[in-house]
């Protein structure tokens, strides 16, 4: 055999440095720290100019002097009391969609219509949910219900109810498909194990599955509160005001207070948004506008990293290595 | 020739029971041969989708016996277990032909109640699959599914059936730790004794210890052979040995039919059938 075709191997202790290795290998680093790098400067600009705004008196009072003094404290008021009545509305929902996915359904074509309905609902534009909102909650519903209640005006104007009813619209994909995720984790031969002992479908739901899935269905849901927490388009027309001179609280027999869901109520993305855009003095308002924003990316933040420690808690229980 | 000389003491007594072909030793025990019939199927056909899983399986299993299934994989051995308590009814697609006969009624009969079904046919899986629940509540489980609530009943029952399984020793101190943390041995005799805490009459076993060590596997058989007294016993083996060992009947599959079905005295020592001889000498499977 000739010796040409023979391939040699280089010298064991060769240096040839590669140029082309190096250069990918800076460039692929350079890409990933972009965003990291965004995120740093957003956190930077908000934490340096907003931090010196928050105090006790901001957290807990109402805005003052045409919003231009003052505290925050119907926004976070607003945000916590929507995002609540959102999640009862959508968790339910959400979870007997995901339950009749995966345990009812099967793989025929009625699933897959259902599946392809969910995957455009998440992709659907916001501001479309908003319009939506006023369309069917409050014209549809809302103008339906007062129609035939006879409670004149009551349903059929935006207020928080609505607000929250079309936040569940739009998170409602995001609990179904973790939900599902959830669900799906669950080994089937603790479903056979159950069915077995003579337990009916229901049965082996309600006393194996669900409790096994519980810490998915959980982070799931914390995240579409932070999700829905964080939304302004949806509740643009829905039920948010500009400024309100109470609080959306209604007091029952009376005297106790709970939150009145017929009520307008203020909220933190949308205060931010018109304290940038439509504020008397927006150049005096400056500190609460980077306030605001710090108060609602500090709840996000919460909320995202309660829900990260949960589904690392979950998938140690499932016992999944990776997280 | 070879042969011949290889075969010689098949069916002989020794002294410790009756060698057999597939090379181990049955031992002898009471002879349960004029039990009644627990259960009886007659021309049952299975298929998934349009596969024939199951053609014309007619069989009578003796109660108060261990009635082994034996077969290569694939054979339906498993499939013909699960029609016994209706578990492919939860495949997409499983639909069955001809009747299974359980104490004279027919289990596929329109007024049947598959969950009370289930109750009097227990089953324990080839994977131990307990609840991720206390060692209490897995044994708990169905009884409280029936609607016992009084705790000094239900203490009472998870006693019984982790006696009866042969754990009870071993667990009595931690009830109330999980059950993931047994070892798979102990976890597969804790799936045992929540089939028995709902008080079934058959109990099915495919494979029950295919994933275990030969310790918890002696444990498992020792334990079908002390629950085989109150309880008329199905077992899906892959094991020679195991069928030989723990079985009063031996029923052998192939390709979905039921090639030979008989006493296991019998069919380890002088089958009938040459594909079972086959099978059981290992030249085929």
């Amino acid at each position: 055999m000739s010796e040409a075709l023979l391939l040699t191997l280089p010298k064991l202790t060769s240096q040839r440095v590669r140029w082309s290795e190096i250069l990918s290998d800076v460039l692929v680093r350079f890409f990933a720290l972009i965003p990291l790098s965004a995120l740093g400067f957003i956190m930077y600009m908000i934490i340096r100019k907003g931090a010196g705004t928050i105090t006790w008196s901001f957290l807990s009072q109402m805005p003052l002097n045409g919003m231009t003094e003052g505290g925050i404290f119907p926004c976070i008021f607003g945000t916590l009391a929507i995002t609540l009545l959102m999640i009862l509305m959508a968790l339910p929902l959400g979870v007997a969609a995901a339950i009749y996915l995966t345990e009812f359904a099967g793989r025929g074509f009625f699933f897959r219509v259902i599946r392809a309905a969910v995957n455009n609902l998440a992709g659907v534009p916001s501001i479309v949910f908003g319009l939506f909102g006023v369309g069917f909650f409050i014209l549809f519903v809302g103008r339906s219900f007062d129609h035939v209640l006879k409670t004149g005006m009551l349903f059929g104007q935006p207020c928080m109810l609505w607000a929250a009813a079309t936040l569940a619209v739009l998170v409602l994909p995001v609990i179904i498909v973790s939900t599902e995720e959830a669900l799906n984790a669950v080994p089937q031969s603790q479903r056979s194990a159950s069915l077995a002992l003579g337990a009916t479908k229901w049965q082996t739901i309600w006393h194996v599955v669900l409790p096994q899935a519980r810490g998915g269905i959980l982070t799931g849901a914390i995240l579409s509160i932070s999700r829905g927490a964080g939304e302004t388009a949806p509740i643009l027309f829905t039920g948010c005001a500009y400024f309100l001179p109470r609080l959306p609280v209604v007091h029952l027999f009376g005297v106790i207070p709970i939150v009145n869901p017929f009520d307008q109520f203020m909220e933190l993305s949308y205060h931010i948004f018109i304290m940038a855009t439509q504020s008397l003095d927006a150049v005096k308002t400056l500190p609460i506008q980077y306030g605001t924003t710090l108060v609602l990316i500090s709840l996000t933040f919460f909320l995202n990293f309660t829900a990260i420690i949960f589904r690392i808690h979950f998938r140690k229980k499932m016992g999944m290595v990776s997280v | 020739m070879l042969i011949a000389e290889e075969n010689q003491g098949i069916g002989e007594k020794t002294n410790m029971g009756t060698r057999t072909l597939a090379g181990g030793v049955l031992s002898d025990r009471e002879d349960v041969t004029r039990n009644p019939i627990k259960i009886f199927t007659r021309e049952l056909d299975m298929y998934y989708g349009a596969v024939r899983a199951l053609q014309g399986i007619t069989a009578e299993i003796k109660e108060r016996a261990v009635t082994a299934l034996i077969g290569p994989s694939g054979c339906g051995k498993s499939t013909f277990l699960r029609t016994l308590n209706r578990m492919n009814d939860t495949i997409p697609g499983a639909r069955i032909e001809g009747t299974v006969m359980i104490d004279g009624v027919n289990i596929y009969g329109a007024d049947v109640n598959v969950a009370a079904l289930r109750r009097m046919v227990g089953m324990v899986f080839q994977k131990q699959n307990p609840f991720p629940k206390s060692i209490f509540d897995n044994v708990a489980y169905g009884p409280r599914l029936h609607g016992i609530t009084d705790k000094a009943v239900l203490e009472h029952m998870v006693e019984e059936s982790l006696k009866k399984s042969a754990i009870w020793d071993e667990v009595k101190d931690r009830l109330d730790t999980s059950a993931m943390q047994l070892s798979g041995g102990q976890q597969q005799r804790l799936c045992i004794a929540r089939v028995l805490a709902v008080g079934p009459e058959i109990i099915l076993m495919d494979e029950p210890a295919s994933a275990l060590d030969p310790l918890s596997t002696a444990k498992i058989e020792e334990l079908i052979h002390q629950l085989r007294k109150n309880y008329t016993i199905v077992i899906v083996t892959h094991n020679m040995q195991q069928a030989a060992r723990v079985s009063d009947f031996t029923a052998y599959f192939y390709m979905g039919s039921l090639v030979e079905f008989g006493e296991t005295k019998t069919i380890f020592t002088n089958p009938t059938k040459k594909e079972t001889e086959d099978y059981i000498t290992g030249r085929f499977g």
